[in-house]
């Protein structure tokens, strides 16, 4: 065998995601229909109607991946489309409830599962677009700077006047017409995008090594420059936008990428400390950041400025081990049960065993993109593939976290669960990217000699 | 830049693995201690939807949760309205069960919660077949001690005084403690805290809570009042006792006035009475309330017997274990009285203040040989599948006095009905002992007015204690045998009728 093919030649392994298919999609079937069983004890209309057609948009997509990128990770999509199912599920089952609750939306709650499905329509079509569109994902380290400027526009965005949307004391959202986005779920990947192509060029100069204190090689001072920016970007969505979570993950996933690029766990300590330097800054200079300490260390000292939590709490409580069963808990009583807080509504309906089948699925989506990272034969690739799925993960931990008092509450969406245009269709763009790297990853090499073969074709004819 | 990724994985890994310890910790570990909290929704929810276990008297429920078709499945209800509300308390949304007093105590509602709501842990079995036959669970229903028609008649004998009379009527069984009646006057209704309409009960209980009258509070158990001279029954069960009489025959000092060495202060007795010379016979001290007497007598008995024998009926101690209560008192903290306040203490004055039902035990248990039962209320606690899971057993509280000093004292009280101060408490064909009292306060409100009484008195059946704390009856009107007596009277007869 030539030494350019690998000592092993994946399989596509096509089949086994289409059996994984059929189990995420009977999950998120049968979750809809309890829901109606839970609710009103029927059937809900409609059902067959709607489950034939995610069947069939479901196998289309499969289908898609079939011919797209055949040889992309199997497991990625079913997860995904059991999590996207399950979050549908739950809106649903909220929208028969929320409208009747004064803590939904002050009780101006309109349903939201349609417009949900439709924005999981639209990110399917992102999914499939990023698959056709981004043929090598190597294509992508072209576009650096571009991402970059990118990224620092679609931050920029929602403090510009007019279609800069103040919500909910956070300054994230743009709304153009009847549409309102929030434009930092697109800089994630432009930043993750920035950040690989950047330090792929730059890692060697990062790579050396400055002072050594205790054991750990620090950065030179000059290299300090990048994390710096990065540092001051994460402060300026903090000050600007008073958005703790963006900026938490925007940061981490910076010092991240630095630290899978240069080999340095210096930078981890840098960033480490920078981080400390940041989160103590916004707890002196910042109520909302001071007010989310409090309530996470104590949240029964003030149980009306933090009803939400308890709230989820309580849910969470009343849940127990196996849920209310859907349908059957009291999620509208807690405010924005549906996007920020639904990790909360899937533990009081599905109980302790739910939840963390979830936090498994989640917890396999980023093991699959780390997998993707560790085989990826190109930096870039390793570099975006580990970025995506460190970002995904920190996402994952800082909204969980927050919502079962982990660590204090910040906003973030839940990713492929929560209510929200822009979370879901740039989270199926994410997973188009890391398909799209683990394709180019785990396709056979290209340059198996046609003359090699020919001559075992010869040998096996003569004897 | 594998290294950092495989080290990024296990950093993940310690993410997630945080994550459900954390959820394990919030849904399994804390989540009992979650559900308990006070205003917690779902808990409450899930106990309005729940078919809360009745409270019931002589078989009638007096609270009990029927069909509902708003957003709840049961409603709580009490059909007798105000007459238990001081009973059952209220099962209320936003507010809970209760009212709860200052020792954390709340009426039937509050303290069985556990039997009615079905979270008992004696109902394990029951929830478990509930959960696999896939029926809502229920709850077990409470038995109370109440005679119905004594309650009523109480109710209705205070009522009858007027609206803006308060007072309370407590009575027992004297030879078990069952309480019989338990009524307090202004009285509300539960159903109306009960309301799923969450803004009327929210009116409602503001608007009780600004009553100057209190109607929350139980003054069958929760008031203590100066008891006047029926506190005279507890120096004369201690003269008998500590041996400073003999009999009913023995002389006691009467007269006028009592005075004390040194001092310019004058003990007297009502309307400025001579209570028929000096000295009079000890039945007769009794028998026309005299405060000389009985002044002299505390002081001779001494501050420490006299305090044990108050002790001994029950003063100091929670009466009502579990339900609201507030214990009954001699002296405030450990005073030491001088003489003139020994006497007033000795005739139920100064810092003497005891419970209506305080005063029904001491009269039960001079009628039960000078045993004191410990009253109670919750006779039968039962599953709802109606078995017995706690019968309540008659309970001694002490022997207070000897059987021969306790029957001497119940013949006096037989006398003050028969031709002395309690002559209004006389039924025909039985024999009554009762003992009328008359408390000042404050000189710019009403005496209070109380009653006590037992019978029959050779195998006595009730024993009750009435108080009028205030009532629309002019200032000189005001004397426990012609308010409080009728109602004492019809509250045994009630009794006696069954």
């Amino acid at each position: 065998m030539s030494t350019s093919t690998p000592g092993w030649v994946p399989r596509k392994r096509r089949g086994a995601e289409l059996f994984l298919m059929t189990i995420a999609v009977t999950i998120a079937i049968f979750a809809y229909v309890s829901v109606g069983l839970g609710t009103s004890g029927t059937v809900p209309a409609g059902a067959f109607k709607l489950a034939a057609a995610v069947v069939v948009v479901a196998f289309a997509t499969t289908f898609v991946v079939r011919k797209l990128a055949p040889y992309a990770d199997p497991v990625l999509l079913p997860l995904v489309v059991c999590l996207n199912g399950l979050g549908l599920a739950m809106i649903y089952r909220i929208d028969q409830d929320c409208p009747n609750s004064i803590f939904c939306l002050g009780g101006n709650y309109e349903p939201l599962a349609n417009a949900q499905l439709m924005w999981t329509g639209f990110g399917l079509v992102a999914f499939v677009g990023v698959l056709f569109v981004v043929t090598d994902h190597r294509l992508l380290q072209r576009f650096t700077y571009l991402a970059g400027l990118a990224a620092i526009v679609l931050l920029v965005l929602p403090l510009l006047p007019v279609i800069g949307e103040n919500i909910r004391g956070a300054r994230i959202w743009i709304s153009i017409g009847p549409f309102s986005f929030q434009p930092g779920e697109a800089a994630k990947i432009c930043l993750a995008i920035f950040f690989a192509g950047y330090l792929v060029r730059h890692k060697d100069a990062l790579a050396l090594a400055g002072r050594r204190i205790l054991n750990i090689d620090l950065p030179r001072g000059r290299d300090l420059g990048p994390i710096l920016a990065g540092w001051l970007i994460s402060i300026g969505i903090l000050v600007f936008q008073r958005d703790l979570g963006s900026s938490l993950l925007f940061f981490g996933l910076f010092v991240v990428m630095l630290y899978i690029a240069t080999e340095r766990p210096g930078w981890l300590v840098v960033g480490g400390g920078l981080f400390v330097v940041g989160a103590y800054f916004g707890y002196l200079r910042f109520g909302h950041v001071r007010t989310r300490f409090d309530a996470w260390l104590d949240p029964f000292g003030d149980p009306d400025a933090n009803s939400q939590l308890i709230s989820s709490l309580y849910g969470l409580a009343h849940g127990g081990l196996l849920g209310r069963g859907l349908g059957q808990g009291s999620p509208e009583l807690t405010p924005f049960s549906f996007s920020d807080f639904i990790i909360g509504s899937m533990g009081e309906e599905l109980g302790l065993a739910g939840l963390m089948a979830i936090l498994l699925i989640y917890g396999l989506i980023v093991e699959r993109g780390l997998r993707i990272a560790l085989t990826c034969r190109d930096a870039f690739g390793k570099l975006l593939a580990a970025g995506l799925a460190v970002s995904f993960a920190l996402q994952v931990f800082v909204v969980v976290g927050g919502v079962t008092r982990l660590i204090p509450l910040t906003g973030l969406t839940t990713p492929f669960l929560a209510q929200g245009g822009s979370s879901i269709v740039m989270n199926w763009a994410v997973m188009a990217l890391l398909l799209r790297i683990s394709d180019q990853t785990r396709r056979p090499a290209p340059e198996v000699s046609t003359i090699q073969s020919d001559e075992e074709t010869q040998v096996v004819k003569l004897g | 830049m594998n290294k950092p990724i495989r080290n990024l994985a296990v950093a993940c890994l310690v993410l997630f693995l945080a994550l459900l310890v954390n959820v394990n910790y919030v849904q399994f570990v804390q989540a009992d201690d979650l559900n308990s909290k006070e205003g917690n929704r779902r808990v409450n929810d899930e106990q309005f939807s729940r078919d809360r276990g009745p409270i019931l008297v002589a078989g009638e429920p007096i609270a009990l949760s029927v069909n509902s078709d708003d957003q709840y499945k049961y409603q709580r209800t009490y059909p007798k309205g105000e007459l238990y509300a001081h009973v059952t308390g209220y099962f209320s949304y936003d507010y809970g069960r209760g009212p709860i007093d200052g020792n954390g105590d709340g009426p039937v509602e509050y303290a069985e919660n556990a039997v009615l709501s079905g979270s008992d842990d004696r109902l394990f079995v029951n929830r478990v077949v509930d959960l696999l036959s896939n029926k809502q669970h229920a709850g077990g229903s409470v038995e109370l001690t109440l005679d119905p028609l004594a309650q009523k008649t109480a109710a209705e004998g205070l009522a009858a005084l007027g609206k803006k009379t308060t007072g309370a009527v407590a009575a027992i069984n004297p030879q078990t403690g069952e309480i019989l009646a338990m009524v307090s006057q202004p009285s509300y209704d539960p159903n109306q805290l009960a309301s799923h309409d969450f803004a009327a009960v929210r009116e409602a209980i503001t608007a009780l809570n600004d009553d100057e009258d209190k109607p929350l509070l139980n003054r069958a158990t929760q008031q203590i009042l100066p008891p006047g001279s029926t506190f005279k029954l507890v120096t004369a069960a201690a003269a008998l006792e500590n041996d400073v009489v003999d009999g009913p025959g023995d002389e006691v000092k009467g007269g006028r006035s009592l005075s004390f060495p040194g001092m310019t202060y004058q003990l007297v007795n009502e309307n400025g009475s001579s209570c028929g010379g000096d000295p009079i016979s000890f039945t007769r001290a009794l028998s026309v309330s005299c405060n000389v007497s009985f002044g002299d007598l505390a002081g001779k008995i001494g501050q420490d017997d006299l305090a044990e024998q108050a002790a001994k009926f029950g003063f100091g101690a929670d009466l009502l274990a579990g339900l609201p209560y507030n214990a009954s008192h001699f002296t405030l903290d450990d005073e030491q009285l001088e003489p003139n306040l020994l006497a007033q203490s000795g005739i139920g004055q100064y810092n003497v203040a005891a419970t209506p039902l305080q005063m029904a035990v001491v009269a039960g248990g001079i009628a039960n040989h000078g045993e004191v039962m410990v009253p109670y209320l919750i006779k039968t606690v039962r599953s709802p599948s109606y078995t017995v899971l706690e019968q309540a057993e008659p309970k001694t509280f002490s022997q207070a006095m000897s059987r021969h000093n306790a029957d001497i004292l119940r013949d006096m009280m037989v006398d003050v009905v028969r031709s002395g101060t309690a002559t209004s408490a006389r039924i025909n064909g039985v024999e009554v002992g009762g003992k009328t009292g008359t408390a000042q306060s404050t000189q710019d409100r009403p005496p209070y007015a109380w009653f006590v009484a037992f019978a029959p008195a050779d195998d006595p059946a009730v024993a009750v204690a009435v108080v009028i704390e205030s009532s629309d009856t002019a200032r000189n009107e005001i004397a426990g045998g012609r308010l409080a007596g009728p109602i004492a009277k019809s509250v045994m007869e009630a009794v006696l009728s069954r």
